[in-house]
């Protein structure tokens, strides 16, 4: 079976937004971009599901401008078999990331589409679930485990109070939860192994796909910012403030 | 205009993030219908239709709606999708799952977590971890948004809407089937809706000591328990209790931090609640920046002296 995994191009998790002054938005320029970690636990997954040998060939899409590149390239070392790049230089929302990588299901075929819950950056939470209606498969989301057995993915899934069993006749989409398992790390000899996969490039009318988005970002501010608050030194002090001034308690 | 809430229900309750969904779409305008789709909910669409501001109830009661699995509701609320302008859901799981689904139907795209109504067609809503808020606005015909609970006063309950059946739609889809679930959701108090938290984090140092601090000054002040991403990764606590950007959304009159360093995603997750208390023997530790009180002492001392001086 063939697994399809999507990866998004993002600024770092540890590195803090910094917006235009303008209000028109992040800016990235020379700030440091990684591969979506909750995409890097879906690939990583298949990577595992391959091993098992429930999978026999992973590829990884991306859908983003030319950089991006450098994250495919990443997923290839880590142990995916060939790579896309759906070229946008323009920001993506979800609803077009689902339409390219449908297009590429029907194209490439698939049996199990993995990507991550959410994107760091727009914090979305919407590609995998909009990926399934489009396909008319059936979905997992915040998936904790899976495992795969024929035609058959079992998923445990976070849910607001605990976790929740799905068995899911394939071809199915599930995406990543944080506690899925544990990235892999990269090592020299797989970074030099990548360098001969193969890595696509191809523009979204090759898809068939129109990207344009949906939304129109009026403008990104800074949240309000909470007032700076005072330390008190006991316990005492404590209490005196929550039940005198700020009453809670 | 007129406007589909999709309901949030568990174990035969309406839950109280639907009353604050109902605001963000009265703010919206228009006639405001509730869907009630499940197995066996007819008491939760009577509750529902309480609800100030509700024109009507519709309920969809079936076998095949049984757990809300997104791809049966889904179906159904695309078949009712061309009565309405727009659909709304909470912030909750069966809404995050389904909605994307729908907006994809419908060839829609989704806003997410919506925090404010600027317009009927614009709205707020956070991005990275909550360090950015964007102004949106929808250019699609029909909308489609989930709600961020915690930033919409619940409307009143005291109307009674009519209700009225709807076939359940489409058959459900034999290719996902519900196995199991496991709640870790003991007796103790919802984190998604307390009016207090008490949440621990890595500088607890272990689960013993998360069980010996943390529950009791949770009991003291009725508050729900929760953690950081640290806490929950050592094994201190279910993964359920987890406050943050991947986590649970929270806003409470009081969140009491205990040995959390304050790590952005986890600040994504509590930055709204109203009154922030920070314990942690770090004077450095960043949690400090956006509480209203700190205390720079160790937990294992504060802590017991805390538990023994509220009454």
């Amino acid at each position: 079976m063939k697994a399809l995994v999507g990866v998004k191009w993002v600024l770092d998790f540890s590195v803090k937004v910094r917006l235009k002054s303008d209000g028109t938005g992040a800016d990235l320029a020379g700030a440091r971009m990684s591969m979506n970690p909750f995409d890097e636990i879906a690939l990583e997954q298949a990577i595992r599901l391959k091993e098992a040998g429930a999978v026999d060939e992973i590829v990884v899409v991306s859908v983003g401008p030319r950089p991006a590149a450098d994250i495919l390239r990443r997923a290839l070392a880590m142990g995916a078999d060939r790579a896309v790049l759906v070229r946008s230089d323009a920001p993506v929302e979800p609803l077009g990331v689902a339409k390219a990588l449908k297009s590429l299901v029907e194209r490439d075929g698939a049996g199990l589409v993995l990507l991550g819950k959410q994107a760091i950056d727009d914090d979305n939470n919407q590609t995998g679930q909009m990926l399934a209606a489009l396909l008319g498969w059936p979905q997992a989301t915040y998936a904790a485990e899976l495992a795969v057995e024929g035609n058959v993915a079992t998923v445990t899934c976070e849910s607001d109070d605990g976790l929740e069993t799905v068995r899911l006749t394939l071809p199915a989409v599930v995406t990543a939860d944080l506690r899925l398992n544990t990235p892999r790390h990269i090592s020299l000899p797989n970074i030099m192994k990548a360098k001969n996969k193969p890595l696509e490039e191809i523009a979204p009318e090759a898809l068939n796909v129109d990207l344009r988005p949906r939304l129109k970002v009026l403008r990104t501010d800074e949240p309000a910012k909470r007032r700076a608050g005072v330390m008190v030194a006991s316990v005492d002090e404590l209490l005196d403030k929550l039940r005198g001034e700020a009453k809670v308690i | 205009m007129s406007i589909l809430v999709l309901a949030d229900h568990a174990a035969g309750a309406l839950q109280p993030s639907t009353a604050r969904v109902v605001t963000a779409a009265r703010q919206i305008g228009g006639d405001v219908v509730l869907l009630v789709a499940g197995q066996n909910c007819a008491a939760v669409a009577r509750e529902a239709s309480a609800i100030d501001g509700v024109a009507r109830v519709l309920l969809a009661d079936a076998d095949a709606l049984a757990h809300q699995l997104p791809e049966a509701l889904a179906a159904l609320i695309a078949e009712l999708a061309p009565d309405y302008d727009a659909i709304l859901g909470s912030s909750g799981l069966v809404a995050k799952r389904c909605l994307p689904r729908v907006a994809a139907l419908l060839d829609v795209m989704q806003v997410s977590e919506i925090i404010a109504v600027v317009a009927p067609d614009t709205f707020r809503r956070p991005t990275y971890a909550g360090n950015a808020i964007e102004t949106v606005q929808s250019t699609d015909s029909k909308r489609v948004l989930t709600v961020r609970t915690t930033a919409f006063a619940p409307a009143g309950a005291g109307a009674s809407a009519p209700i009225e059946t709807i076939s359940p739609g489409p058959s459900g889809d034999t290719r996902s089937s519900f196995v199991g679930r496991s709640s870790t959701g003991s007796d103790r108090i919802e984190l998604g809706s307390a009016r207090r938290v008490v949440s621990g984090g890595r500088g607890l140092g272990s689960r013993e000591s998360f069980d010996k601090l943390v529950y009791p000054l949770a009991d003291k002040l009725q508050a729900a328990v929760g953690a950081s991403r640290a806490a929950v990764d050592a094994g201190y606590v279910p993964s359920d209790c987890q406050v943050g950007q991947t986590g649970k959304v929270v806003a409470p009159e009081l969140y009491l931090a205990l040995g959390i360093s304050g790590a952005i995603q986890h600040l994504a997750g509590m930055q709204d609640s109203k009154v922030i208390v920070a314990i942690n023997k770090d004077p450095d530790a960043p949690i400090f920046s956006i509480a209203d009180y700190g205390l720079a002492q160790d937990l294992f001392e504060a802590v017991p002296e805390l538990i023994a001086k509220i009454g």
